[in-house]
C-alpha cells in the first residue's frame, strides 16, 4: 500500500499520478455512505407501490410530503450543525415556539407572524452559538439548556397551554401553509438554498472545514468562532420559521407540539450519511433520509395500524440503529477517522 | 555570532531576524538571550536536542508564542505577531510535522480554504480545480484534485501544505521536521522543491534530525543548546563531528576521565552467558530498520543515538507497544509468539517510559496503587486484592528504593520526579522481571535522585537483571553501560564493547555518514568525521545523497 499511496508525488508526466486511487472496496463504501439513503428510499418506493395500491396515490402521496414538509426543515438546519461537528437539541422546542410566537404575530399581520419567530429563533440561536464558540462549552449541554429553556419560555407564555394561540380565519398567513403544494415548495426552495449554501458558498466551505479539523481551520485562519456561531443562529432561525409555518397549516400555536421532533432530524441526518463526528455530509442525503423515514412511517402506519404508534417508534428506532451501525462499518471500511 | 563573521560583510540583510530572545515557562528557560538572522533565499538547518530551544524559538518567529524579552525583526522592521495568522498574513508560513489539513475535504479545497475564487458571490468550482491542478503540478503532485485529500499518500498531503504554505505570498517558511512520515522518493521531491523556493528568494527554516538531509539541502545552520545559541554558520564548514558534539554538548578535547554519575566504573563481565533478551531484525515502517539487540543477564546495554535515531521505539517495539513488521524476540531462548506489553511482562520483560507523566504514574492514585497495578494479578485470588500481600510488597520496594513518601496512601502527583520515578520502577521490579528497559531513566529529576536512580540500575545488573538503557545523557550512557549500541535513523550503525565504550567512540559512531558502510567501525574517528562532510557537502542542485536513497 505504501507504494501506491506515495506514487501520488512523482516529478513525472502529469497523469502519472491517475492511476492510484483509494482501493475499490473503500471507494464503493464512501459512495454507500453518501448515496445509500437515497437508493433504499428508491427501493422502498418501488417495493411499496408494487405491493400496494394505496400507496402510490395522490392522496397518500399529498400526506407524506404536505403533512411533514415544514418539520423537515429542522433537519435542514440541523445538517450544517452536525457537519461542523456540533448537535442542536434545542429545535424541537424553537418548532413549538415558531408555531405559538407565528400564531401570536398573525393577529397584527402576516409581516410580523413571520417577523417574530425569525428574530426570536435567531436571537436564541445567536446565544447558543456564542456560548459554544466563546466559552467552548459542549453543544450538547447549550443546546439542552436550550431546549428546556424554550419549552419553558413557551409554557410561560401560553399559561401552561392554558392559554391558545389562533391565526384568525382569513389572514394570508394561512394560506403559507395550506395545501400541499405550497409547503412543498417553500421547503424545496430553502432545500436549494441550503444545497447553495453548503457547497458553494464561503461560509459552507468553513463549516466543513471546521467540522474536518478544527485546528487546522484556525492555523489556516478561517473564522471558526463567527462560523460556528452563526451555525446556530441559523439552525434556530430555521426552526423558528418551520413552527411559524406549521402553525399556519394547523391555524393555531400548539404548546405541546415538536417533543422529540430534534431527534427525528439527527436521525435523518445521519441516516443522509452526514457524519456524526462532523466535517462531511450534505443537503441531498438528508432530502433522502427525512423523505425515507418519512415513507416508511406512512407504510407503518398503513400495514401496523393496529398496533398502535408505539410501533412505529420501536420500528423507527430499530432502522436507525441499523443506519448507524451500518455507517460505522462503512467508515471503517473508508478508514475515516 | 562571532563564527559568522567572515560571511558578515557579503551577506544581504536578513528577511527574518530574532535578537536576544529570552522565553521562560513557569520559571524554566526555554530560550536564553537566542539570536538567529534568516537571509532570503537561503535554507537554514535549525538543529539541536531534546529541550534546545528549537520548537520554542520556531513559535516566537511565528506568534505562537511571545518573546519575555528580545525582538522579532521582518523585512527590517520589528514586529510582534499575536498569532500565527499575523505572521502568515505577514509572509511567514509553516509547515507543521503534523500535516495540517482538513482530510475529508478536497485536494483543491484544502488548497484554497478561505480564499477560494468566486463568480458572482459563489466559489467558482471550475476555476479553482483548474488552478489547483496548476499550483500543484508546478510540485510535481499530478492527483485529482476533487479527490478528499485523506486519500493522497502523506508525502502528496505534504505537498499540498507546501503549496499552500507558499501560495499566500511567503517570504519564509518554516519546516518542522517535514521529512519525518515521507518516502525517500518523496524526500526527493521535497528537496526540488526546496531548491526552487530558493531561487525565487524564499527563506526557509528547515528544522530536522536527519544529518544526512541537512547537509543535502541546508545552506547555513544554527546549533542551539538548552535554549542558548551555540554555534551559527555554513553547513559545510561544520564537520559532522563537530556538529554532533556541539548539539550534545560534549567537546571532543574536554571528554573527561573521571565521571560524575554514580556508576560503579566496574564492568559488569557476563560475556560467556546466553542473553535473557534477543531482538532480532526489529523494523518498524519509517522508525526502525532491522536492529537487533541482545541482552545478557546482570549486563547493561546501552542504546546510543541522536534525537529521532530510534531508541525509545526500538525499546517499544521490544515489549511490543509499537507494531513491528519484520523481526523476533526471544526471551531466555523462547520467541515471543503474541507481542503485546502484556504478553512481553508476562515473559518478563518490562519497560520504564521515557514519559513518565503521559505513559507512567496514575496521578490521582496512591503510591500504593501506583506500585501494585500490574502486580495486582499475583497479589490476588479469585479476584480479590490481598490487602496484607499488596502492603508487604509495596513496604518492601519503598525501603528498598528508599521512596521518600509521607505514607503509601499519598498521592503520586504530590512527590517529587525522581520519587515519581522510584514509585515506577517499583511498579515493574515487583513483577520480578528478567528484563528492564530504561527509556531514560534520570531525565528531568534532581542531582541527588539522578544519583540514587543511577546506583540503583547498577546494584540492579549486578543481581543479575538484565537491563537496556537508553539515555541522552552521554555520561550517563557511557559510565551506566557495559555495551552500547549506536542507532542512527533507526539503523543499527556501531557496537561499542569493552574499552570502546567512551564518548569519543560514540561521537564519531554518530558522525559516520553512511549506515550501511559503517555497521562494525568503532574507532577511527577522524577517517569517519571526514567522509561525513565530503559526503554531505554536495553542491546545491545536485541530487542529494540521502541514506534513503541507496536503499
Amino acid at each position: 500500500m505504501s507504494a501506491t499511496l506515495s506514487s501520488a508525488v512523482t516529478p513525472g508526466p502529469p497523469g502519472s499520478g491517475q492511476d492510484l486511487r483509494a482501493p475499490a472496496r473503500e471507494r464503493l463504501a464512501g459512495r454507500l455512505q453518501q448515496h445509500g439513503a437515497l437508493a433504499v428510499l428508491v427501493l422502498v418506493v418501488i417495493i411499496a407501490s408494487a405491493t400496494s395500491s394505496a400507496f402510490p396515490t395522490w392522496a397518500n402521496v399529498s400526506s407524506i410530503l404536505g403533512g411533514n414538509a415544514f418539520v423537515w426543515l429542522l433537519a435542514l438546519g440541523m445538517t450544517f450543525v452536525i457537519i461542523t461537528g456540533g448537535i442542536d437539541l434545542s429545535v424541537g422546542s424553537m418548532y413549538a415556539l415558531g408555531g405559538v410566537l407565528g400564531a401570536e404575530g398573525s393577529r397584527t399581520g402576516t409581516w410580523l407572524a413571520i417577523l417574530l419567530p425569525l428574530a426570536v429563533g435567531a436571537a436564541w440561536g445567536t446565544m447558543q452559538g456564542l456560548l459554544v464558540a466563546r466559552t467552548k462549552m459542549a453543544p450538547f449541554i447549550v443546546t439542552l439548556a436550550g431546549l428546556l429553556g424554550a419549552r419553558g419560555l413557551l409554557q410561560a407564555l401560553t399559561h401552561e397551554g392554558s392559554k391558545t394561540y389562533l391565526v384568525p380565519k382569513g389572514s394570508f398567513f394561512r394560506q403559507l401553509g395550506g395545501g400541499t403544494w405550497v409547503p412543498v415548495l417553500i421547503v424545496a426552495a430553502l432545500f436549494a438554498l441550503g444545497a447553495l449554501l453548503l457547497t458553494r458558498t464561503r461560509f459552507g466551505a468553513n463549516l466543513t472545514a471546521l467540522g474536518g479539523n478544527e485546528n487546522a481551520a484556525l492555523l489556516m485562519g478561517l473564522p471558526v468562532q463567527r462560523t460556528k456561531v452563526l451555525v446556530y443562529v441559523l439552525s434556530g432561525t430555521l426552526a423558528a420559521a418551520a413552527g411559524a409555518l406549521g402553525g399556519a397549516r394547523l391555524g393555531s400555536g400548539v404548546t405541546t407540539i415538536g417533543v422529540g421532533y430534534e431527534l427525528t432530524a439527527i436521525a435523518s441526518v445521519v441516516i443522509g450519511g452526514t457524519l456524526l463526528t462532523g466535517g462531511s455530509g450534505s443537503v441531498g442525503g438528508t432530502v433522502s433520509g427525512v423523505l425515507l423515514l418519512a415513507v416508511i412511517h406512512n407504510l407503518i402506519d398503513h400495514y401496523f395500524s393496529q398496533y398502535g404508534s408505539a410501533f412505529t417508534d420501536a420500528v423507527n428506532g430499530a432502522f436507525l440503529a441499523l443506519v448507524v451501525l451500518l455507517q460505522t462499518i462503512l467508515s471503517r471500511t473508508q478508514k475515516l477517522p | 555570532m562571532a563564527q559568522e563573521d567572515e560571511q558578515a560583510p557579503a551577506a544581504p540583510a536578513p528577511v527574518l531576524e530574532v535578537a536576544g530572545v529570552t522565553k521562560s515557562f513557569a520559571g524554566v528557560h526555554a530560550l536564553r538571550d537566542v539570536d538567529f538572522a534568516l537571509r532570503p533565499g537561503e535554507v537554514h538547518a535549525l538543529v539541536g536536542e531534546n529541550g534546545a530551544g528549537k520548537s520554542t524559538l520556531i513559535k516566537v518567529m511565528t506568534g505562537v508564542h511571545r518573546p519575555d524579552s528580545g525582538a522579532v525583526r521582518f523585512e527590517g522592521t520589528a514586529r510582534e505577531f499575536r498569532n500565527p495568522l499575523e505572521a502568515q498574513a505577514a509572509g511567514i508560513s509553516t509547515i507543521y510535522q503534523e500535516v495540517n489539513l482538513v482530510p475529508l475535504m478536497s485536494v483543491a479545497r484544502n488548497l484554497f480554504l478561505g480564499r477560494e475564487p468566486r463568480r458572482f458571490g459563489l466559489i467558482d468550482q471550475r476555476r479553482m480545480n483548474r488552478e489547483a491542478s496548476a499550483a500543484l503540478g508546478r510540485y510535481g503532485v499530478h492527483v485529482d484534485v476533487t479527490r478528499p485529500l485523506r486519500t493522497l499518500g502523506l508525502g502528496a498531503q505534504q505537498m499540498v501544505a507546501l503549496a499552500r504554505a507558499v501560495q499566500v505570498d511567503a517570504r519564509v517558511v518554516v519546516m518542522d521536521e517535514p521529512t519525518s512520515s515521507l518516502e525517500p522518493r518523496e524526500v526527493e521531491t521535497l528537496f526540488s522543491v526546496i531548491r526552487g523556493l530558493r531561487e525565487r528568494g524564499i527563506a526557509v527554516v528547515y528544522v530536522s534530525h536527519r544529518l544526512d538531509e541537512l547537509y543535502a539541502i541546508c545552506d547555513r545552520v544554527t546549533v542551539l543548546r538548552d535554549g542558548q545559541h551555540v554555534h551559527t554558520g555554513r553547513m559545510a564548514d561544520l564537520q559532522r563531528l563537530q556538529l554532533i558534539s556541539m548539539m550534545l554538548g560534549r567537546e571532543m578535547a574536554a571528554v573527561r576521565s573521571g565521571g560524575t554519575t554514580a556508576f560503579d566504573s566496574a564492568r559488569h563481565e557476563r560475556a560467556g552467558t546466553e542473553p535473557v533478551l534477543r531482538a532480532k531484525g526489529l523494523s518498524v515502517r519509517h522508525r526502525v530498520h532491522d536492529v537487533s539487540v541482545d541482552v545478557r543477564p546482570g549486563e547493561v546495554v546501552g542504546l546510543g543515538g541522536l534525537l529521532g535515531a530510534g531508541r525509545s521505539e526500538t525499546a517499544k517495539a521490544v515489549v511490543g507497544a509499537l507494531a513491528t513488521d519484520a523481526g523476533t524476540v526471544e526471551v531466555d531462548g523462547t520467541p515471543m509468539k503474541r507481542r503485546s506489553p502484556a504478553a512481553a511482562i508476562r515473559a518478563g520483560v518490562v519497560m520504564l517510559p521515557e514519559d513518565r507523566k503521559a505513559e507512567g504514574i496514575i496521578p490521582n492514585l496512591s503510591v500504593r496503587e501506583n506500585i501494585s497495578l500490574a502486580a495486582l494479578p499475583r497479589l490476588s485470588r479469585a479476584g480479590i486484592v490481598s490487602r496484607a500481600k499488596q502492603d508487604e510488597v509495596v513496604r518492601f520496594f519503598m525501603d528498598r528504593l528508599r521512596i521518600k513518601a509521607s505514607s503509601p496512601d499519598q498521592k503520586v502527583s504530590d512527590l517529587s520526579g525522581g520519587n515519581q520515578q522510584k514509585v515506577l520502577l517499583a511498579r515493574w521490579l515487583c513483577l520480578s522481571p528478567k528484563a528492564l528497559l530504561l527509556d531514560e531513566p534520570t531525565r528531568g529529576i534532581d542531582v541527588g535522585a539522578k544519583a540514587e536512580v543511577q546506583a540503583l540500575i547498577d546494584e540492579l545488573a549486578a543481581d543479575g537483571l538484565g537491563v537496556l538503557l537508553i539515555s541522552s545523557d552521554l555520561e550517563e550512557l557511557i559510565e551506566g553501560s557495559d555495551r552500547v549500541v549506536v542507532l542512527k535513523d533507526g539503523r543499527v550503525v556501531g557496537h561499542l564493547t569493552g574499552d570502546e565504550v567512551g564518548e569519543e567512540q560514540l561521537l564519531s559512531a554518530l558522525a559516520a555518514a553512511d549506515p550501511q558502510a559503517d555497521t562494525s567501525a568503532d574507532t577511527d574517528a577522524d577517517t569517519d568525521a571526514d567522509t561525513g562532510v565530503d559526503a554531505g557537502a554536495a553542491a546545491p542542485g545536485t541530487p542529494p545523497t540521502t541514506k534513503e536513497s541507496r536503499r
